[in-house]
């Protein structure tokens, strides 16, 4: 058992206090949502969102699972345009990369640089929609949800600084025995390249999942909310909650109305704080590569 | 010359060809935008699209600079933008030198996984916990002071508390990310150094001051010049589900691209958002070419380009 010293004790306790103090406001505020999805709505309206429901109930589930359509439809585009998106883009990114650090291609730098430049400099958020919408027409697409953002020029460079470490020799004598590009990527670097594409997948993925602005620039149709959008309209839009009042046919005086969008709130929050402990290791590994490369 | 550029084409036509769709994508998502800059200059009508619609000259500008609002908007973000630097990046370094010295393996590992949690959950929940916490009828700041027999306050009225509470949520949202990032530099430093310290007769506080934070200078410096760049884009996501179209706090709390975001889709200002979106890109630029200029001019290997 280490001796502390006078100092290092006292630094301890400071430590040992402001990272308690960091973690309970970090974790305070889900608990208030929890806590309030399982209140009953005379509570809420009596005394408030509180951290432990005054009174218990599961009215706001109940209501939630009765009519679960609009919910689905909304993790069926979610999980869709996460898959769809995280797939292509995870792979477009990683093909990219390894061709602009091949030492053999004498215009890498150039098209490294024709990538980078777009993070310097760009348009706007106006021309980017007049665009979008008036000559690419993604107006209520479902693809409006997908494209935009598939490329990062980011995951690019990250991808291209990793492959950067595979040996270039494994390239040229693939190429020796005959090989063509495509497939020394795909059979060769691609296996190679597992962190690096999981760091990528992992954050992709999750820009995906979480992404409500695209909906709310492009997307009227109710059909085609994502995940966060769909609870994004419940929570402040009249109409949604009274579309979902309706479905369900509750006399809207009993309806509880904010028991049911906490419990919506749970519900769409769920997946991503079920798969943190599984998928948080990952996140934190892709972090520390850039922390100690940078 | 021409026959031999073909034939390097043609001996390089798969890499080519690999990077065509991310190639495409950046032509379609990024430079045909940047071409669409000059509807700063038009009145821009959907009929006519870009090309056809008239020039105004500068038109779009006057307003948005006349009215005030290019100072207001620009202001609250590089001003909002400057307190996340300082006091998000401060307490992340804080946490991550006192995780690093923390002996319970346990308490790291849960405070950390807690403290990471709210980076993956979207601004939409964060708007809903603040709602939660802040509305006037049920909301948990008034049920609380209720309790103690307060009156009601209604923060969602009262512009000049946002910026404390954007700034917190800012920090609350974003803590766990960085002090990953710091606590990972951190943790690479040789503990040789740390012992030599010791040696030397240093104190803990010593140490950290003259071993540990130089230790870890460059990725400070990187983190802060990437965000110092962007000091002029605001966190459109942070500010439109906390504040949303409220239009009592804007003179407290909008920013450019909330600004920009609204002019566009609500009143359908077209002109005058683009000229505001430009002017935006065109001071991103300049702030980015500005930083990575005088850190040559200091310490060329920290530049990024």
């Amino acid at each position: 058992m280490k001796i502390k010293s006078a100092d290092e004790r006292l630094f301890g306790a400071i430590g040992y206090t402001y990272i308690a103090v960091m973690a309970l406001l970090c974790l305070l505020p889900f608990l208030l949502i929890l806590g309030s999805s399982f209140s009953s709505e005379q509570s809420i309206i009596r005394h408030g969102y509180s951290l432990f429901p005054r009174e218990f109930s599961l009215a706001g589930y109940e209501i939630a699972f009765r009519n679960p359509d609009v919910l689905l439809q909304s993790y069926a585009v979610t999980l869709f345009v996460t898959a769809v998106g995280t797939v292509f883009g995870v792979t477009i990114s990683m093909m990219t990369g390894y061709v602009l650090q091949r030492p053999d291609f004498e215009w890498r730098n150039k098209f490294s640089f024709f990538f980078f430049f777009t993070t310097l400099f760009n348009g706007g958020l106006v021309p980017w929609y007049i665009i979008c919408v008036k000559y690419f027409g993604l107006k209520n697409s479902i693809w409006a949800l997908v494209l935009p953002t598939m490329v990062s020029v980011w995951n690019i460079l990250l991808a291209k600084g990793f492959m950067r470490s595979i040996p270039f020799a494994i390239t040229e004598s693939a190429k020796i025995d005959g090989a063509g590009d495509l497939r020394i990527f795909c059979t060769l670097i691609f296996p190679l390249s597992k962190p690096v594409m999981a760091t990528v997948g992992l954050f992709t993925a999750l820009m995906y999942w979480n992404d409500w602005f695209h909906s709310m620039v492009f997307i009227s149709n109710e059909k085609l909310y994502p995940l966060q959008y769909f609870l994004y309209k419940l929570l402040g839009d009249i109409q949604a909650v009274r579309s979902i009042m309706e479905q369900s046919g509750m006399y809207i005086e009993s309806f509880p109305v904010e028991s049911m969008k906490m419990a919506l709130t749970v519900i769409v929050t769920g997946p991503i704080v079920l798969l943190y402990p599984f998928v948080q290791k990952y996140f934190v590994k892709g972090l520390t590569i850039g922390a100690v490369k940078g | 010359m021409r026959h031999s550029f073909r034939k390097r084409v043609f001996t390089h036509r798969t890499l080519l060809l690999m990077l065509l769709p991310a190639a495409l994508h950046v032509i379609l998502f990024s430079y045909l935008p940047m071409g669409g800059v000059v509807l700063a200059f038009k009145q821009f009508q959907y009929t006519l699209g870009i090309w056809g619609s008239p020039w105004v000259g500068f038109e779009n500008f006057r307003y948005f600079f006349q009215s005030g609002e290019a100072f207001q908007v620009t202001r609250n973000t590089v001003l909002y933008n400057l307190a996340f630097i300082g006091i998000v990046t401060a307490a992340q370094i804080t946490a991550a030198v006192f995780l690093s010295e923390i002996g319970s393996k346990f308490f790291k590992k849960l405070t950390q996984s807690v403290m990471f949690l709210p980076f993956f959950i979207s601004w939409v929940i964060v708007g809903s916990i603040v709602y939660n916490i802040f509305n006037f009828e049920h909301g948990l700041l008034n049920s609380v002071l209720a309790w103690f027999g307060a009156a009601p306050v209604n923060v969602y009225g009262e512009p000049g508390v946002w910026k404390y509470l954007i700034v917190f949520f800012k920090l609350w949202k974003e803590l766990g990310y960085g002090t990953v990032i710091y606590l990972a530099a951190i943790i690479s430093i040789d503990s040789e150094m740390y012992d030599a310290g010791k040696i030397d007769g240093a104190n803990m506080f010593q140490r950290i001051r003259y071993i540990m934070i130089p230790s870890i200078m460059p990725v400070i410096v990187i983190l802060f010049l990437l965000s110092v760049g962007q000091v002029f884009r605001g966190d459109f996501g942070l500010f439109y589900q906390l504040i949303g179209d409220n239009g009592a706090l804007f003179a407290q709390t909008d920013v450019i691209d909330t600004f920009v975001f609204r002019s566009l889709l609500r009143s359908s200002e077209i002109g005058m958002a683009a000229a505001a979106g430009f002017y935006q890109s065109v001071m991103c630029f300049a702030t980015i070419l500005l930083v990575n200029f005088t850190v040559k001019r200091v310490k060329d290997d920290y530049a990024l380009f």
